[in-house]
């Protein structure tokens, strides 16, 4: 049985651990872009960054003092027996988040859309958004928190099948050179493609696929996985790096999702995780024990459901 | 790689130190910062409220940031991350804002126009510096040595209120803009746009243009 006070206590760990240790999987993709940066300034922005990385490890301090918009995914596996119910592990993540809020201290980031009020503890009408997926034949709870800001680097178009493969990377240079701009986006960044769905599912996906996936996963398609390298290429052939500076380190890696869509229609959206990809899972097994990783193995066969299950 | 060139300044700056910074330089800063972005610029100078006079002269340093902050239970405040937000946002605040002031650095993330450098920071002896990444808050935050004041705490927010910083050695930050005007941001931005063209060479257009693209009402999408 996992205990309602386990999720919090995992809820609240995870909160710090995001907001203050580097994943180690886009330390390595940065540590990469380094070897290859040529220019001064786009280097020197890459060697500053991996020396605030370390200070924010050292002094147990959030990396970026911008928390973006903390969230959740939690992953239930169907043999998982926990005591507080759904609606108590939504109760226990949002205790969590202000708690963490006030200890870090994080930024109280989230107010009212309108009327610019607060509680000064991330916590609010819908937020922080809690996503739920399940998992067959396994009785663990994954509970992963992602902080992104989330001001610049997003965009959704609505394609058509005949603009192919063109329009998907037209798209994706239009998004990456406007936002890249100064560095709106916070560059170099771990960038999520969604292509399908509805627009909904689509901005979903394209989400998932850049805060959910660690830098060097392919997507399983073959094909997908070739796009996202070609797509990566292209985003470091800009000719920007950081802050939009010269350079050539845009992308630290590209991931797509697809969702099965409209006939008619080829929606795309495009995500930027940035310099501070902060992200980080607990998993609460059944004799009560948590172990926490950066990897939120989120996109497991069954989530993206690649086959129909009855003969045609 | 060539070097960069490095200058830590004592605040508030002279006028003969911020004449000496060129754009693309690295700046280390020490003394005393004040954050104030939208809240304060509104409560100021539309609400007309008063500042703490001496405290802004000692600075004359605008960081456009919120701190990652809270109260530490014994009256003072456990300032973690410090990281700078979008600067462009403030500039229909700025001209009044450094003339009510005197302030002489603004530092943020992302700069402002070149038309604002040239039109409002020059003439008034003002340069802009920002932050670097821009995700440096805990190298910031090293540098944050105090709160020396929290101004409007309850009525703005942690985020939005104005905090007075004593900092030492708070950096590194770039040098956008000089006294003459010059923007860094817009000196790279003409040399990556040179590349831009030949990026798209082959990529066929999509078949229906963006809702957005175009300001003009009567245009089909088609």
């Amino acid at each position: 049985m996992i205990a309602n006070e386990a999720i919090e206590t995992a809820g609240y760990e995870i909160m710090k651990k995001a907001a203050i240790d580097i994943p180690e999987d886009y330390l390595a993709g940065i540590k990469e872009s380094q070897k290859t940066e040529t220019n001064t300034l786009s280097g020197y922005v890459i060697k500053t960054m991996i020396e605030n990385y370390e200070v924010a490890t050292e002094d147990r301090r959030p990396m970026c003092a911008d928390t973006g918009l903390p969230r959740y995914y939690v992953k239930i596996g169907d043999n998982a027996r926990f005591g507080g119910g759904f609606t108590g592990i939504e109760r226990a993540l949002r205790s969590a988040t202000a708690r963490a809020t006030h200890d870090v201290p994080l930024r109280p980031n989230r107010v009212h859309p309108l009327w610019r009020t607060e509680h000064n503890n991330n916590v609010g009408i819908n937020a922080p958004e809690i996503e739920w997926s399940f998992e067959p034949d396994v009785d663990w709870i994954d509970v992963t928190t992602v902080h992104k800001g989330g001001l610049f680097g997003t965009d959704y178009r609505m394609l058509f099948p005949g603009d192919g493969i063109d329009g998907i990377k037209r798209f994706f240079l239009d998004t990456l050179i406007a936002f890249g701009k100064r560095g709106l986006c916070c560059q170099p960044a771990i960038v999520g493609v969604g292509i399908g769905g509805s627009k909904d599912t689509c901005m979903q996906l394209g989400k998932q696929a850049a805060c959910l996936r660690s830098v060097g996963d392919r997507n399983p398609d073959e094909k997908i996985s070739e796009l996202e390298l070609e797509l990566k290429d292209m985003g470091n052939s800009i000719g920007m790096g950081p802050m939009g500076f010269v350079g050539s380190s845009m992308c630290v890696d590209v991931h797509v999702e697809v969702g099965y869509t409209h006939t008619g229609g080829m929606p795309v959206s495009v995500h930027t995780f940035c310099l501070s990809s902060r992200r980080a899972t607990a998993r609460l097994h059944s004799d009560g024990s948590i172990e926490y990783r950066t990897d939120p193995q989120w996109f497991t066969p069954y989530m993206r459901r690649e086959t129909v299950e009855w003969p045609s | 790689m060539a070097e960069l060139k490095e200058v830590s300044l004592q605040l508030p700056a002279s006028a003969e130190d911020i004449a000496q910074l060129e754009v693309g330089s690295i700046v280390y800063l020490s003394g005393v910062v004040y954050t104030a972005r939208e809240g304060v610029y509104d409560r100021v100078l539309k609400d007309g409220a008063s500042l703490p006079d001496e405290l802004i002269k000692a600075s004359g340093t605008n960081f456009h940031c919120s701190p990652a902050a809270a109260a530490d239970g014994s009256g003072g405040y456990n300032v973690g991350g410090v990281t700078a937000t979008a600067s462009f946002r403030f500039s229909k605040y700025m001209a009044e804002w450094l003339d009510l002031t005197g302030t002489k650095i603004v530092i943020g993330k992302g700069g402002m126009t070149q038309k604002d450098y040239k039109e409002v920071f020059a003439p008034r002896g003002a340069i802009y510096l920002t932050t670097v990444g821009y995700g440096t808050g805990a190298l910031l935050g090293r540098g944050v040595k105090g709160v020396r004041k929290v101004q409007w705490l309850e009525e703005l927010g942690l985020a939005q209120a104005m905090w007075f910083f004593d900092v030492e050695k708070f950096g590194p930050f770039i040098v956008d803009s000089d006294l003459q005007g010059n923007s860094l941001f817009s000196q790279q931005g003409e040399l990556v746009n040179q590349n831009i063209d030949k990026l798209y060479e082959g990529l066929k257009t999509p078949a229906l243009h963006r809702y957005g693209e175009t300001d003009d009402r009567k245009d089909e999408l088609l």
